[in-house]
């Protein structure tokens, strides 16, 4: 049974030591809040490389959804239960899964507090908290009946299904209309992938139905002639894309979104609002970017606001062109495992460390189309750069790539939770 | 006296050697990460698309990451990926992957199983 280390009597009374304790033969111990593609990532990571390292993770949810491919169930291509994981690869590696939810870092203590009651002691803590979707942030988006009629589904899960309800009901002749917000945001391609997946439905089911692509950009924002080719080609006449499209209120009763210069009805509106760092990186204090995102050393991804504080994925400020994904989530969990290793052992940390994100999004059930990147630490610029004359986008979307893109979701979920 | 500094020089040479080892250890399975992300964790691929690198022939290996460097290999993505990596890594990617063990790749176990 893997010690829990549950210390009764609140953060004050925690009595961990920060010194690793060299006569245990234990050399430290990792909490990680969140238990998404980068945390899970990272506390397997660490488990895996130096299984002395006691490694407890903390997730509010008891079970994994995958994101990614998530717009397949929206378009009736796949099922949700595909999608859906356990944390006992986790726990059978040795790692404490405890269900729950981080309401506290004592970073001066170094501890945890969570809703539950109970404190964790850390030598170092790893915050993945994923985005937090400002939904209260949209005039007339402030209620929860508004919520559950208006749905983002910007986090795989419950809202996912929702969505493709609202679709399945949607009479042919109908009007989707997705809002995307400003970047940067969680996947930016998912919602053109999304607009794809919509029209492979309506294609289908619906075919006198119609796609809105409201855009707070003033232009697609990833794998543009890609997405442009299924638009203007297998889905010809069915999608308008109007970029610059500011929301300044949404009506849930009528389902109108309300833009700077005109009000948009919709039989299906799908407005996905802006985001920032998971809420448990404000309480922490580690948000230090725009008032919403986080800064990190990206040689160790350790907050540059707090010490002993590393943080991951979607939450960080991401470097210049690295997109919020799962991939990226899944690169930044290694650089941050050996990162902690390393610190814990008291070697060098890699000075350079490379990143690679390579991205599926499917325009129909079954092609799909990638974009890619490698990603080198700068010293100068003290960021993660892209390799220039590396990376790229494909040709066309393919079958082929569509096996790829499961192949790429299935090793990304066992790299997070085998 | 003098086979001290000697003895002191050999320590201090194992402690450079063992850092500079781990220090070696840790950039290449940083780099091999890289690839697992699509290619599994080391490369141990669930349902082999795409396809496994742990346990393939080192030389193999590297000759076809160099000819997708080159673009003399058809691919999807990996001439576009392999254009990020010199020479020396795509060899340590090759030398790290082939020393590890092909095998059966776990699956991440489905919720409610």
């Amino acid at each position: 049974m893997q010690r829990i280390a549950l210390v009764a009597g609140g953060i004050a009374a925690s009595p961990v030591s920060r010194g690793f304790a060299a006569s245990s033969g234990r050399t430290g111990r990792v909490v990680v809040i969140g238990a998404g593609f980068g945390g899970a990532t990272a506390a397997k990571t660490i488990k895996r490389w130096a299984p002395q390292i006691d490694v407890t993770i903390v997730e509010r949810s008891g079970e994994f959804i995958s994101c990614p491919l998530s717009n397949l169930v929206v378009g009736g291509n796949a099922d949700i239960r595909d999608l859906g994981f356990s944390y006992d690869g986790l726990r059978r590696r040795g790692i404490a899964v405890v269900r729950d939810e981080a309401i506290e870092v004592d970073t001066v203590k170094r501890a945890v507090r969570l809703s539950g009651g109970g404190v964790l002691a850390y030598d170092r803590l790893i915050i993945a908290p994923g985005v937090e979707i400002q939904v209260d942030a949209i005039p007339g988006l402030d209620s929860a009946e508004a919520q559950s009629r208006v749905l983002h589904a910007w986090k795989a899960g419950a809202q996912t299904l929702a969505l493709r309800r609202q679709l399945e009901a949607m009479a042919d002749g109908g009007v989707y209309a997705v809002h995307l917000p400003l970047e940067p945001f969680r996947c930016p391609p998912a919602a053109y992938e999304r607009v794809c997946q919509v029209a492979d439905y309506f294609r289908r089911a619906k075919p006198r139905s119609k796609i809105l692509v409201l855009d707070s950009n003033e232009d697609i924002l990833s794998k543009k002639a890609l997405f442009l080719a299924a638009w203007n080609g297998q889905y010809k006449g069915m999608i308008e894309y109007r970029p610059n499209s500011e929301l300044v209120e949404v009506d849930a009763k009528t389902l109108t979104a309300k833009l700077l210069f005109e009000d948009v009805r919709a039989d299906v509106l799908n407005v996905i609002p802006p985001q920032r760092a998971g809420a448990i990186a404000a309480r922490a204090g580690l948000i230090n970017a725009n008032n919403r995102w986080c800064m990190v050393d990206w040689t160790t991804l350790e907050s540059t606001a707090v010490k002993g504080v590393h943080i991951l994925g979607d939450a960080t400020l991401s470097g210049p062109a690295m997109p919020k994904s799962a991939t990226m989530a899944n690169q930044h969990a290694v650089v941050c495992a050996a990162a902690i290793i390393a610190l814990m052992h008291g070697e060098a940390v890699n000075p350079r460390p490379v990143m690679a994100n390579t991205c599926y999004s499917f325009v129909d059930a079954r092609q799909a189309m990638h974009v890619a990147s490698v990603y080198a630490y700068d010293r100068a610029e003290k960021t993660m750069l892209a390799i220039k004359g590396a990376g790229g986008l494909s040709e066309k979307a393919s079958e082929q790539e569509g096996l790829y893109a499961w192949g790429w979701a299935r090793n990304l979920w066992a790299g997070a939770l085998a | 006296m003098r086979s001290i500094p000697a003895l002191t020089a050999i320590a201090l040479c194992a402690t450079i050697g063992a850092a500079a080892d781990a220090q070696d250890l840790q950039s290449t399975r940083g780099l091999a990460a890289t690839c697992a992300a699509c290619h599994g964790p080391d490369g141990v691929s669930v349902g082999g698309v795409p396809p496994a690198l742990a346990g393939q022939d080192k030389a193999e290996l590297l000759q076809r990451l160099k000819e997708f460097k080159a673009g003399t290999r058809p691919a999807t993505v990996m001439h576009q990926l392999a254009r990020g990596y010199s020479d020396e890594q795509l060899e340590r990617i090759a030398a790290y992957f082939s020393a590890v063990a092909a095998g059966p790749a776990p699956a991440a176990p489905r919720a409610g199983d």
